[in-house]
This record gives structure tokens, sequence and C-alpha cells, in this order.
């Protein structure tokens, strides 16, 4: 960082600047905390008005999101005794009985395992590619690069037409495996971009000491250009993941029973009648946070990250 | 696109003096081995599709009739598209949420980019709580923004009476007509700002200290170095943010399709989820394919025309 | 082919099911609602008896059909049992994607005289009014209005009403007494709450708004074609009578709903009734058991009628409901027909309606007990009497989202009249049927 003499802002300008970054902050992280607020509330201070800001928290919307409940006649509830559990309490209050988990533990579990199959693939395609632009001499490379960078301008909707045809006779459609390669596709554009320009910036003498020293050309790239690029290849790696777990159009559109993720599902969660919104903001919650403490505690890779391509052209 | 000095130093290190050490295979081969999945992956997810979505444009296919005859039909699908009122009416709602999109995000990012590089204390720390929004998934999040702008329980249009006074019970930003556009304008300027901030923030940072040094020396007041220094050195930075924005709201359906489901009406049907309904809800595949086609040649085309005064820009 | 093929496989499923095959996972795919949670309880009694194994796939009604017609329409297998809705049986049954139940019907002494006849044609029956059965009608269900019975038995309310209208308050007998209702009660104050006069449905993404104005637009004259010729609309969808059902629709929508109502469908409506915000409730039936036991509207407090008389007095309700059907991509269609053949005794279809499954076998819904066996009884049955559906065509998805966006462009955006929004309907209709090469 250069750093600036004349030109440094004065003590009242930095006040200035920061009050009002911090202002509009808070007021950006509101609907956030909104969400996490109203996890912990019942469904009737959920929906309440005005809005309640105080509120004695409760789990009821994490039951409901864990569980499937069903309304028991009054004769039939007295029968089944008291309540064994706190959850079976909180169940019990709403005349109904817990009849099993929800299917929210899978859909997550489809998330996690979409998301990380998904980045694994990219990243290890995105690496071997970039290394390849960025060291050897590849023909209509420029062209390729570009093609590459292309496929992302492409709506997901546009191309989920021909792809829920060809999934349908592959037999892909609503497969865990369909999505990671999916997934993988549409990252690898990212990942090609952001890994080559993290390869370029790797001298290129290192290997060529260690080609002299008698490695291989693959004992080069494994030795000595992985453990150099792998900040690189981690933070590429956390925006594959972050946009696998985000990802919403394919998923709406090629998976229901088997391998929906967690997206397309969480705005579905309803509740006796109306929606329950303490269990959607609950899935929500349990679903966005992972991504918030990723992004706070990895915040200078990631930052870095976002701004790499604008900032090296 | 530049070539690459460190591909010609390789390549004029590699071949004579080294290549009888290499044993195993040669760099052509492993450069095609290591290329060759991902041009093959993408073929397959991204390019088969594509000629299969143009051919499919040119008939009359249905996806949930798989024993009707599939006929050639030629331009028939595009000549409907284009002629069809409805179309323009998905694009003037897409223009809409563009333009202001952008504008929106630019100004605000920009502002934000300007303050946070004044340095102040734990700027670092807000700059990272400032870009949380963008990280979170657009569907998840905008199905919950529906909560926050129902009239009477969710919290906006309380903020709205904050400021203005109105009676939070007599508008709904997502059921009116004059309003809905805007809703959707407000959730992804949230989401999308900072995104904008950082691309900015990269901007001004690159920007050496010694115009400024130089700038003061001439007496030259902050705002007309702000709009000598700052600025021209921003644009490209600025014009690029609004490219990738441009792209990915041109293609924006998650967060839209959450919140107001195009409606009311058809206020806020932008063309990836007018292209959804054709194409996932009355399954006129030959027709939705062709208008696949013609959104992904207006996005192409805009964006080649974008790019190349971004390089004149940025020659300049 | 395809026909034969069904054939043989239903066929072939009678011997398999009669010698009760080895113990399978079914699973059956309906809508996340009060009645699917029903269902669960009820077919416990069929996994003990055939040792098969019952998994379900429920999903919202909002996407409902956006799933499973997905899912139909890739050829998935996650079904082997479907439960889906009225309108879907056309392109089903064209496009082989269920399995045809005559073969097994007459195989198992299942008789379709059994169930009510509008069910049969709207949930089993493609073409209509042909003996081809698709499905076995497992949900009935129509739509009608929940009242507040005990606001409209207060003495105070009741002599403002008729000091201002004329005559006693009570259960609307045709569209304008039921707009009066609805305009007197919209922000009155009840009990220190402001109130609306009536919830109803204007859902524009999936089919909550064609759903409900369809029901004035019946009552004030609306017709689907030409009954003397198929398929021809002008004249019919846009005559005056409709045009003025929409108006009504609109009417209503305008005056009487509460705040945020834009994009309300079967859930918003119990919200709004259950919360005590609204008077009057349009829903489908299936919602009644539920009001019936709530702790802030069960009891006496709720109210039941069908849909009132239009202007020349035609009464008629939107049909609902859902037959069940064995999808043809199942590789299980043995064992799942065992699930249907135990689904259509008269036992299990007498506890369904105990547990708040509207069964559709009128043994159980002429039992004379059945009228006066739950307060919304009698309202089931005078509704179900009236019943009318949508287009059943293999195009219906297209047909629907013509009238989503005519509707919810008209009533809640405002803009045109409903003269052009039914012109409009006319010619996108005409255009899908020219492209099925039906008109």
């Amino acid at each position: 960082m250069s750093s600036y003499s004349i030109t440094e802002p004065s003590v009242r300008q930095k006040w200035i600047a920061g009050i009002l970054v911090v202002g509009y902050a808070i007021l950006t992280l509101i609907p956030l905390i909104w969400i996490i607020a109203t996890g912990f509330k019942t469904p009737s201070d959920a929906i309440a008005y005005p809005p309640k800001v105080l509120f004695s928290p409760s789990l009821e919307g994490y039951v409901n999101l864990f569980t499937s409940r069903t309304r028991l006649a009054p004769e039939d509830l007295a029968a089944l005794g008291e309540p064994t559990t706190w959850y079976d309490r909180i169940v019990r209050g709403y005349d109904m009985v817990i009849t099993g988990p929800s299917r929210y533990g899978e859909r997550f579990m489809n998330s996690v395992v979409i998301g990380f199959g998904s980045t694994f693939l990219s990243v290890f395609l995105g690496t071997i590619a970039a290394y390849a632009f960025s060291r050897f001499k590849v023909p209509l490379k420029d062209d390729l690069l570009f093609f590459i960078l292309s496929t992302r301008m492409m709506p997901p909707i546009a191309v989920a037409i021909p792809i829920f045809l060809m999934y349908r006779e592959l037999g892909l459609n609503d497969t865990q495996l369909g999505m990671i390669l999916l997934y993988t596709a549409v990252n690898l554009s990212l990942s090609v971009w952001l890994l080559k320009g993290f390869i370029d910036e790797i001298p290129v003498e290192y290997e060529e000491a260690a080609l002299i020293d008698g490695y291989t050309r693959f004992q080069a790239f494994y030795k000595v250009v992985l453990p150099q690029a792998a900040t690189g290849i981690a933070s590429t790696a956390i925006f594959c993941l972050i946009f696998a777990w985000n990802e919403y159009a394919f998923a709406a559109l090629l998976t229901s029973g088997t391998a929906q993720t967690a997206p397309p599902f969480i705005p579905t969660i309803i509740g006796a009648g109306g929606k329950d919104w303490p269990a959607v903001a609950a899935g929500a919650t349990l679903f966005l946070v992972p991504i918030m403490v990723f992004t706070i505690l990895l915040r200078k890779h990631l930052l870095r990250g976002i701004t790499f391509g604008a900032v090296r052209k | 696109m530049m070539s690459d000095p460190v591909v010609h130093r390789v390549a004029a290190a590699t071949p004579p003096r080294l290549a009888h050490r290499i044993r195993g295979l040669s760099d052509r081969t492993i450069a095609w081995l290591f290329v060759a999945p991902t041009i093959f992956l993408l073929l397959a997810v991204n390019i088969f599709p594509l000629i299969w979505t143009i051919r499919l444009s040119l008939t009359n296919f249905r996806t949930n009739r798989p024993n009707n005859e599939v006929e050639f039909v030629g331009i028939e699908n595009y000549r409907r598209i284009l002629t069809d009122e409805d179309t323009w009416t998905s694009l003037q709602a897409t223009a809409h949420f563009l333009i202001w999109t952008i504008l929106l995000q630019v100004l605000i990012g920009f502002a934000l980019a300007y303050l946070i590089n004044k340095k102040f204390r734990g700027n670092d720390l807000w700059t990272t709580l400032i870009v949380l929004p963008m990280m979170l998934s657009p569907a998840v999040v905008g199905n919950f923004w529906t909560f926050l702008y129902q009239p009477q329980i969710g919290l906006f249009n309380y903020f709205v009476q904050f400021l203005t006074g109105a009676d939070p019970a007599s508008f709904s930003m997502i059921g009116e007509v004059r309003l809905a556009p805007w809703s959707i304008v407000i959730v992804d300027t949230w989401m999308w700002t900072p995104f904008v901030m950082l691309i900015c923030l990269a901007g001004l940072r690159s920007i050496p200290a010694s115009l400024y040094e130089a700038a003061e020396c001439d007496r030259a007041s902050k705002w007309r170095q702000f709009w000598t220094i700052t600025i021209p050195m921003a644009l490209p930075f600025l014009m690029l943010a609004v490219l990738f924005r441009g792209i990915e709201n041109f293609k924006m359906f998650d967060l839209v399709v959450q919140l107001t489901g195009g409606g009311p009406g058809s206020t806020t049907l932008l063309t990836s989820i007018d292209l959804k309904r054709e194409a996932f809800e009355k399954w006129r595949t030959g027709y939705a394919s062709a208008y696949a086609v013609i959104l992904f040649v207006t996005v192409f085309g805009l964006a080649s025309i974008y790019v190349k005064a971004l390089n004149k820009v940025k020659d300049r | 082919m395809n026909a034969r093929l069904l054939a043989t496989s239903a066929s072939l499923a009678i011997f398999v099911g009669a010698t009760a095959a080895k113990a399978e996972d079914l699973t059956l795919c309906w809508a996340a609602w009060d009645p699917a949670n029903a269902l669960i309880e009820l077919s416990k009694e069929y996994e003990a008896e055939s040792g098969n194994k019952m998994t379900y796939e429920f999903v919202p009604w909002t996407n409902f059909a956006d799933r499973m017609l997905n899912e139909l329409n890739s050829g998935g297998k996650l079904c082997d049992l479907m439960i889906g809705d009225s309108q879907w049986i056309g392109g089903a049954a064209e496009n082989g994607q269920y399995v045809k139940l005559n073969d097994f019907f007459d195989a198992n002494g299942i008789s379709m005289d059994a169930f009510i006849p509008a069910t049969v044609t709207g949930y089993s029956e493609w073409p209509k009014n042909t003996p081809n059965y698709w499905s076995l009608p497992a949900f009935g269900d129509v739509v009608g209005w929940t009242y507040r019975k005990d606001w409209f038995a207060r003495p105070e309310i009741q002599a403002e009403f008729k000091e201002k209208f004329g005559r006693d308050l009570g259960v609307p007998a045709t569209y304008a007494e039921l707009m009066d209702i609805a305009t007197f009660f919209d922000e009155r104050e009840i009990d220190g709450k402001t109130v609306y006069g009536a919830s109803i449905y204007t859902e524009r993404g999936s089919e909550g708004i064609t759903m409900g104005a369809m029901n004035t637009l019946y009552g004030f004259g609306f017709k689907y074609d030409n009954p003397e010729k198929p398929y021809e609309m002008e004249g019919f969808v846009n005559s005056e009578g409709s045009v003025a059902g929409l108006e009504f629709y609109k009417a209503l929508y305008d005056c009487c709903t509460p705040p945020g109502s834009s994009n309300s469908y079967m859930g918003e409506g119990v919200d709004a009734f259950k919360s005590g915000q609204v008077a009057l409730q349009m829903n489908f039936a299936f919602t009644w058991p539920g009001f019936h036991t709530d702790a802030n509207v069960g009891g006496d407090v709720t109210g039941y009628f069908p849909n009132p008389a239009g202007p020349n007095g035609d009464k008629f309700a939107q049909l609902g409901g859902q037959g069940i059907s064995v999808v043809a991509a199942s590789d299980k269609q043995d064992a799942a027909l065992t699930y249907i053949k135990w689904f259509a005794q008269p036992d299990v279809q007498a506890k369904w309606w105990s547990l708040g499954g509207y069964s559709a076998l009128r043994a159980v819904v002429e039992d004379p007990g059945f009228a006066t066996s739950q307060p919304y009884a009698q309202t089931f049955l005078d509704s179900m009497a009236i019943v009318k559906d949508f287009w059943a065509e293999p195009a219906y998805a297209t047909l629907l989202q013509a009238s989503q966006q005519r509707f919810h462009d008209y009533v809640v955006a405002g803009n045109g009249t409903a003269k052009e929004a039914l012109d409009g309907l006319v010619a996108d209709w005409t255009e899908t049927f020219e492209e099925e090469g039906k008109y």
C-alpha cells in the first residue's frame, strides 16, 4: 500500500466517513438480523402487528423446521399421555403430535454433498486447465479462454431446457451426480479465470529450477506450483462453494424429491394452513449463517478474489 | 487480449535444453490432458445444449407431448416472439430493473467505496459486514423479503412510516403496480451494492498517491482533484462493475421470482421469468428455445459492444 | 404402442397384486396440506396389512403443479402413486404418464358408479364423459365460503345491517348480497381490531386467481365454449355475463380484501380467517375441518355456505380435488395398484372421511348420518352438486397461464377493462387450441 503524505484524510473526514459507513452497514444488516430473530419467535409473535422487536425467545420455529406434525382429535391426544420431551410439549400445545422428521435435513445434506462435490471438481479441473493455459502454448488460447468466459453469460433458464431433455435421456434428472456436473460446469469459467491469475503470478523460475533438478512436469506442478497457489485455490474454492450453495434456478427445475437442495426447499416450508415464518426463518438461518461466518473469517481472501479479475485487467 | 510473457519464456526455456530431461509426457500432451476435461465439460453442458436449443427453436416441439409429431417451423417462433406484445412488456420491465439497479448501485457503491477509502479505524470489519448480503442465497433471502414487505406485519412499511409518516397498512410494496417494480429494485440494490463497492474500492486504491500529491502542489482544489483524478482513474473499474451487474441482472431470476413471481399482473415479469413460464409451465419448448436464443444473442451483443467501449476508455 | 403396453402392465398387475408380491417401498406424491397428514394416518393400516412401506413426497400448493408436472414430463421415478390435480388428467392420459385403470377396476370389482358422478368426470375420465379411467377419485374438493357466525349473531351488528340494507344479516343467497355483507364488514372495528370484508384468491404464480375468479364468472354466466360447437369461445368466455362476473370479482378485491392481499391463495386465506381479519372467506372445502377445530375460530364461531347465485340464479362452484393414479414410469406399478385397491374399500373410505379426508364414495356421503356428521358436511354436499371444472385438456397449463395473467392483470394490477381481459383470454385460448389442432 502506498502511504499518503499530504493527501492523508483529516481526522474530521475520517469520522464523517466512518459514521456514514457504519450507518449504512447497520441499515443493511437489519434484514439479516430480522431473519435470525424471526427464527426464535413463536408463529403468533412473528405475524404480530406492529412487528415485535422484543419478544420472549422460543424454539418453536426450529422444532417445526425439523419435524412433520399432524393434528389429533382431543380424545386421541388424551390417550397418548403426557409428552416426554420439550419439543413434544411445544407441539402438543397446538393439539398436534410429531409424526417424524421433516425433509429439511435431507435437503441440507444434498446442499452439502452437491456444494462440496462440485467445488472439488471445478477447482480440480480449473487448476489443471489454468496451469496449462498459464504455462503452455495452447492453440487458440485466447479464443478458448474467451469461450470459457462467455459460457457465464447464458441465462440459466435458457440452458436449462436442453439440459432438462438431456438429463431426462441420461437419467441424470434429480440426481446428486447430475447437479454436481452441472454446477461444476457453471463454476469452471470462474475457476479457470481466477486460478490462471493466481498461477500467472507464481514466478516461472521455480519450475525451471525444479525441472533442471530432474523433476518431471507433473512433479514440478505437483510439488512446486500447487503449494504456491494454495491460497488462490482456497479462495477460488470458496467462491465456487458459495455459488453452488446459493444456486436456485437449476435446482428448482432439475431436482425434486431426491436431490433437491435447500434453496428451492426453504421457501416452500409451510405450517398448518398458512406460512410458518419462524420455521422458514429458522431454515434460512441455518443455511445462511455458515456463509456469513465464512465471509467474516476469510474476508481477506474473499474480498481480494471478488476484485481480482477487475484489478488484473 | 494480450499474450502472456510467461508462456514465451517457458516456451523459449523448455524445448531444447530440458526436453530430454523430462521423463514421461511431453508438454504438449500435458497441456491437452489438462485442458481437455474442462473443454469437454463445457462443450457437453454449455455448447451442446446451446446448439440443441437453436435446433429446437426451429421446431414446434413440446416436452410434455412426447407423442406429438415434431415439425420444422423455420423462423416462425422467432417471428411470433418478436411480434408478441408480451415480449416487449417483459423487456421493458427488465430494462426498468436494469437501469435503476445499476444507477443506484453505482451511486451508492461508489460513495461507500469513497468513504471507506478514507481509511477510518475499523473500516476493514465494516466493509466485511456490508458485503454480507451479496454472499447469501438470493432465493432464500428474496423469499424472506416478501415477509418484510407485508403491509401490516412486515418491517419495511414501518421503516417507511418512520421516514415519511405513511400508514403502514396503506400500501403494499409487492402488491401494487406502481410500487412493485421498485420493490425488486430495492432488494437487488440492497444485495448487490457491496459488489459495486468492492470493485470501486479496488479502483480507488489503484490510484497512485503521487497524482494527488502533484495536484496538491499545483493547488488544485479537492473538488477539482475529485473530478480530474479520482473519477477518470476509477472509471474503467466503474464500467466493469456496470458490465458485471448488467449481465447478472439481465439474467435475473431467483430473487425476483421469489419476491413477486412476476406480479402484480405482469408488472415485474422479467424476461427470465417469462422464459421459465414458457419453457417449464406452458412447456412450449420450441417457442421457449427461440426466446432463449434471442435473449442470449441480446446479452452477448450488448456485452460485446460495451466491452469495446470499455477498452477504449482503458486505452485512453 | 403405449396403450397396449399400459393395458398389459395393468392386467399383469392384477395377477401379481392378487398374490401379494414382496414388500415394496411405495412413494406417494401429493400436495402438502392437512389432508395429506390425514392420509399418512390412514395409510398406516395399509402398511400393516400389505407389508409395503409408504413414503411421501408432499409439495406446497403453489409449487405443486410446477414440481409434479416437471416430474411426470421428465419421466421421473420418484412417485409410484400420484394424487394429481384434476386438470392434469388430459395431459397425463394422452402422454401415457398415468396407467389406465379400466382393466384393474373390472378385475377387482371397483365400479365408478359407486363414486359421486361429478368426481368421476372431474378426476378420472379422459376424454371427458367416456368410460376411460385414469384415476380413482381420492379427495373431493370444491370452493365454498366460511363466515364469522359469531359476528353475524351480534345484536348491534344485526341491527345496523338491517338499518342499512333493509334485510336481516344472514348467509348470502346471491352475489349481490355477498357484496353487501363484505362492504358492511370492511374496515369495521370489532373488539378493538380493524377487520375486513372478505378474503379471496388472488395468487399469481400457480392457479390461485383463476380458481377464485372462475366462481363469480360461472355464477354470472361464463361458459368455456359453445355447447353446440366445442372450442368456439367467442361470445361465451367473453359474454356480457362473464364480463360482469369478472368486474364483480375485481370490485370485491378492491373494496373488501385485507391489505396485502395481492397474492393470496389457500394458505393466506386460512391465515386471514383464523387471525380474525375477515368476516367472509373463499376457500376450498379441505380447509374447513381445520377451522372447526381451531382455537380461535373453532366450533360455533365459523359457519359455512356454498357459492351464492348470480344475477340469473346460476349457481356454480369451482371444482378442486384429485384422483389417485399410478405413474406409468414407476417400476412398482403392481404394488401401487394394491394401494388403490385397498383405498377403494368402503370402510377405508368411511375412515378417510372421519379423519378429515373428503371421500368421494357415494356409500359414505349418501349415508343418512353424513350431512349432520360435521357442521360443514351439508355445505360440502351442496357445493359438490354445483361443480364445474377448468379445462382438463392436455394444454391445461398453457390455458391456465393465460387466465392467470389476464385475470391478475385486470383484477389486481387494474390494467384495462374486464371486457379487454376476457377478449384477450379468448384470443390466447383460441391460439392454444389452434396449436393443438382442436379449433
